[in-house]
């Protein structure tokens, strides 16, 4: 094979831009970044432009995904995190848009890249660190002893609650950028299979057809778990357990 | 045996962490479909928790799968 599965996540430099020894570069992920920003932008502004009381279709649609988003921030954290929903709906519009983005032939998928995943999920740990300490205090290291543990084993189970604590933008990160890459390098590896096969590479492509549908149902869920586990987390520092 | 084979041999092993997950996924709806099968009202509030921890177990053999990629291609 002269190209590897992994060339789709080369990221290559669309307008260079180094200013001493940083590289400020316009890539391929930052073009793709601002066509997610355009889409979501676009479609909001112009379904808000003329707002009706009984909707039209793009408004309807627009109201769906607003209710669906609020009903999973109320419902996880109990109606308390309500003034943080432009933050989750945010997150959660533009992990949606960036993971369809990258299904799309010719599309280079953002979130497969570690870095932009986990910019993201540092970013949600470190607000929802500041938030619990902004409302709790110091008190907010009674999150890591639960209630009603004996107290030989309280030592224990601080550290492995600390720990838990800790990994969890580690995971939040990986877990979407290993379903996304897996994916893709899977997309890949089997198309290299069609021109191998002669007449039989009808197999490899109905099947990479039936696996892109699934790639589209794993996108969407992948968005709504990093949301969900993002309001349980909000929740944890909101009502500490 | 050179260091290339040991590193095929690597990857085969990895792909064996998929196992668990299948299991994992395979549990979680198992469990799902009991407690529809016990109470049908409770159908969407059920499957939206599956779905989430579906997602979360499968993601255990997703990072298996992608340190078999990392090893193959890295």
């Amino acid at each position: 094979m002269s190209s590897s599965p992994l060339e789709q996540f080369k990221i290559s430099d669309i307008l260079s831009l180094h200013i001493g020894n940083y590289d400020l570069s316009f890539t391929n992920a930052s073009l793709f970044m601002f066509f997610a920003y355009a889409i979501i932008g676009s479609f909001f502004y112009f379904t808000a432009k003329k707002l009706q009381t009984i909707p039209n279709n793009m408004q309807s649609g627009a109201e769906v995904v607003y209710n669906f988003v609020l009903k999973v921030l109320n419902e996880n954290t109990s109606g308390k995190g309500e003034q943080y929903f432009p933050f989750i709906f945010s997150l959660f519009l533009f992990i949606l848009t960036l993971n369809i983005l990258g299904l799309i032939p010719y599309g280079f998928a953002v979130t497969s890249q570690i870095i932009v995943t986990f910019a993201l999920a540092i970013t949600v740990f470190i607000i929802v660190t500041v938030i619990a300490f902004i409302r709790h205090g110091f008190h907010f290291f009674s999150f890591f002893l639960p209630s009603g543990t004996p107290w030989f084993l309280a030592p224990l189970m601080i550290v492995i609650e600390f720990f838990t604590y800790c990994t969890r933008p580690i995971s939040l990160s990986m877990r979407l950028a290993a379903n996304m890459m897996a994916g893709h390098i899977l997309i890949a590896v089997v198309a290299g299979f069609i021109m191998m096969m002669g007449v039989a590479g009808i197999l490899p492509i109905s099947f990479i057809v039936v696996f892109t549908g699934f790639e589209f149902f794993v996108a969407i869920l992948q968005a709504y778990i990093f949301t969900i586990l993002t309001c349980v987390y909000l929740n944890d520092a909101i009502n500490l357990h | 045996m050179d260091p290339v084979s040991f590193k095929y041999i690597a990857v085969g092993l990895m792909s064996l962490g998929m196992f668990g997950a299948a299991i994992a996924v395979a549990m979680i709806f198992s469990s799902l479909i009991n407690s529809i099968a016990r109470n049908p009202s409770a159908e969407s509030k059920m499957s939206r928790y599956a779905f989430i921890g579906a997602g979360m177990a499968e993601a255990m053999g997703i990072f298996s799968l992608g340190i078999a990629m990392i090893l193959l291609f890295l």
